[in-house]
């Protein structure tokens, strides 16, 4: 901004002329055409109602007293905020786990980080076809290492909230190495002679993580809660692959992300569908706006 | 100085060091093996066959390594072609999004223009939207282009993105003014400049927008199962959530399928470990 105002100033050119919108315009038009124009169209589309040969018509409020009603929408919010929840439950751990990793002088850090890493890179699809085996009733591995303790194993896949707890099971799994990495980043900027002062001072190994590491880690720990959250509301892989879009444990395990597929492409009621979206992304909005709000409290910054 | 650090490490060499790393050792092994467990498990079933993949009793071991269950994946499926289709999806959008960004990119760090604020907030609004309020509508773009089941219709909206200008905005914006304003003197056009000077300086950013589109463009589901519904025409992902749906295919071949879905990323990952995660590290997000 300032460089344009000192530009005019000292110059006769106020502007670089053609050459920025050759450098600029490719882009735009594709993500005006492809993003923004669409996120327009889908804010209208969720105030008409379409027919089964195409055309639409306006019904303003419609969709949404259909979709706050609809006892699913709740559903799905529950089980996403659910999955939400235990996907969270990684969080410390991943604190815990990457200040290990961080220890000075380990030997085989690389060899770890890779293996961490591994589910984070693996085609979600892919990876979720191996855990349906896993979680399986009849043969999974799971099973078969609950029964060598004496428990008897449930249908994971096909019975209501043991389904959802297998998917977040997953998705924790997937999303711990991704937390490690971001939070190894942070870990490094902690300088290590607090740590040499600290042991002087005889603060044993636990004094120093929770009145050291943890405090100076935060805004890495708000960074990735941050993450943790917005793409734990966008379940739909793990869930999609794990269970079959036609396993009748779905309604009870859908996720919003799920329930808005269904609407739009199963049930093909795109002006509903449309009206879940936007649900979605106002929630989102909100989410991330308290966290924002909440920050201030607890991450140390300096 | 040295004092202090030289008996804090004679301290913990003493008696703290060797004991203390091993139960770190067993506690990052532990970890890590149940990360590898997914991974090994589902070695062991692609080369073992149905009945030993059913048994009650896990056959950790197969009685004989079954290789045709790769060589089932190929007639049960349309592997190859899905494969086609993910490498082209995944190569186009990779280098469409690096040329695009890095010139809006450089654009919006570097440039004068008119709007230049407005259209940057526009640009970076999109970050904020979860991907579920442009997806109907995209659709019904590609449709009525007549794209859906083909590979332009796979490719289009992602041939764009708003999270790729940002971080290669933010690369551009931190580097330093002099090479560009010795370049400008010299007698270089803008197109010189940005080629020459700016992009080779950019390098470690544009490596890091690369790795995180590629991980998109190849693992990606949603959008893939939208526009094509006739597996032929699906990229890997797509196609083997549609073929685990089907009975006739049995769970070894389905290992081996997804296995070998998976594997040209996993072993692209092994071997550039370190600038993959360093990457995704800086770029912050998927």
């Amino acid at each position: 901004m300032t460089a344009i105002r000192s530009g005019a100033k000292a110059t006769h050119r106020k502007y670089d002329g053609a050459w920025p919108w050759l450098f600029v315009l490719p882009l735009l038009i594709g993500v005006v055409g492809f993003y923004v124009w669409p996120i327009i169209q889908t804010a209208y589309y969720s105030f008409t109602t379409w027919g089964v040969f195409g055309g639409s018509t306006w019904t303003g409020g419609a969709n949404y007293a259909a979709l706050f009603a609809d006892p699913q929408l709740y559903r799905s919010l529950l089980n996403t905020v659910i999955y939400t929840a235990i996907v969270l439950l990684g969080v410390p751990l991943s604190v815990w786990l990457a200040s290990l990793l961080n220890t000075p002088g380990l030997r085989f850090v690389q060899f770890y980080r890779l293996l961490f890493f591994l589910p984070y890179v693996a085609m979600p699809v892919a990876i979720s076809l191996v855990w349906r085996m896993i979680f399986n009733g009849d043969f999974g591995l799971l099973n078969w290492v609950l029964k060598l303790v004496g428990i008897h194993g449930p249908y994971w896949l096909t019975t209501e909230w043991f389904a959802l707890i297998a998917v977040s099971i997953v998705g924790l799994w997937s999303s711990l190495g991704f937390s490690m990495i971001l939070l190894g980043a942070g870990l490094k900027n902690i300088p290590p002679d607090l740590y040499e002062a600290a042991e002087l001072d005889g603060a044993s190994r636990p004094r120093q993580f929770f009145s050291i590491t943890v405090p100076l880690l935060t805004p890495s720990i708000f960074f990735v809660l941050i993450i943790t959250i917005i793409s734990s509301f966008q379940l739909f892989d793990l869930l999609y692959a794990m269970l079959g879009a036609h396993n009748a444990v779905m309604p009870k395990t859908m996720s919003l992300v799920f329930y808005f597929y269904q609407s739009g492409f199963i049930n093909n009621d795109k002006g509903f569908a449309s009206a879940v979206a936007i649900f979605i992304f106002a929630l989102i909005g909100v989410i991330t706006l308290v966290q924002f709000r909440l920050q201030r409290r607890w991450v140390h910054n300096d | 100085m040295t004092d202090v650090s030289a008996a804090a490490r004679t301290r913990r060499g003493s008696r703290g060091r060797r004991p203390s790393h091993a139960l770190i050792h067993v506690v990052l092994g532990i970890g890590g093996f149940l990360m590898a467990v997914p991974f090994l498990w589902q070695i062991i079933m692609s080369l073992s066959t149905n009945a030993e993949v059913q048994s009650v009793t896990p056959v950790f071991w197969p009685q004989h390594l079954e290789w045709g269950n790769f060589t089932q994946v190929f007639a049960q499926m349309p592997f190859l072609s899905q494969l086609r289709t993910s490498v082209i999806i995944t190569v186009i959008r990779t280098f469409a999004q690096i040329v695009l960004c890095t010139m809006a990119g450089y654009a919006f760090a570097r440039m004068r223009f008119p709007f230049k604020g407005v259209l940057l907030g526009v640009v970076l609004s999109i970050l904020l939207v979860p991907s579920q309020a442009y997806l109907i509508s995209q659709y019904q773009i590609v449709q009525g282009l007549g794209w859906l089941n083909t590979l332009l219709g796979l490719v289009a909206p992602g041939l764009f993105s708003a999270f790729g200008t940002f971080l290669m905005r933010t690369a551009f914006i931190n580097m330093p003014r002099e090479l560009e304003e010795a370049a400008r003197i010299d007698g270089a056009n803008p197109i010189q400049i940005f080629w020459r000077v700016m992009l080779p300086l950019a390098r470690p950013s544009i490596s890091a927008l690369a790795i995180t589109t590629v991980l998109f463009s190849w693992n990606e589901l949603l959008w893939p199962l939208v526009v094509a519904n006739d597996p032929a025409n699906m990229p890997l992902a797509a196609g083997l959530a549609t073929i685990a749906g089907d009975v006739t295919v049995n769970y070894p071949v389905l290992m081996a399928a997804s296995l070998l879905a998976m594997a040209p990323v996993l072993i692209a990952f092994i071997v550039m470990q370190r600038r993959v995660i360093d990457g995704l590290a800086s770029s912050g997000l998927k």
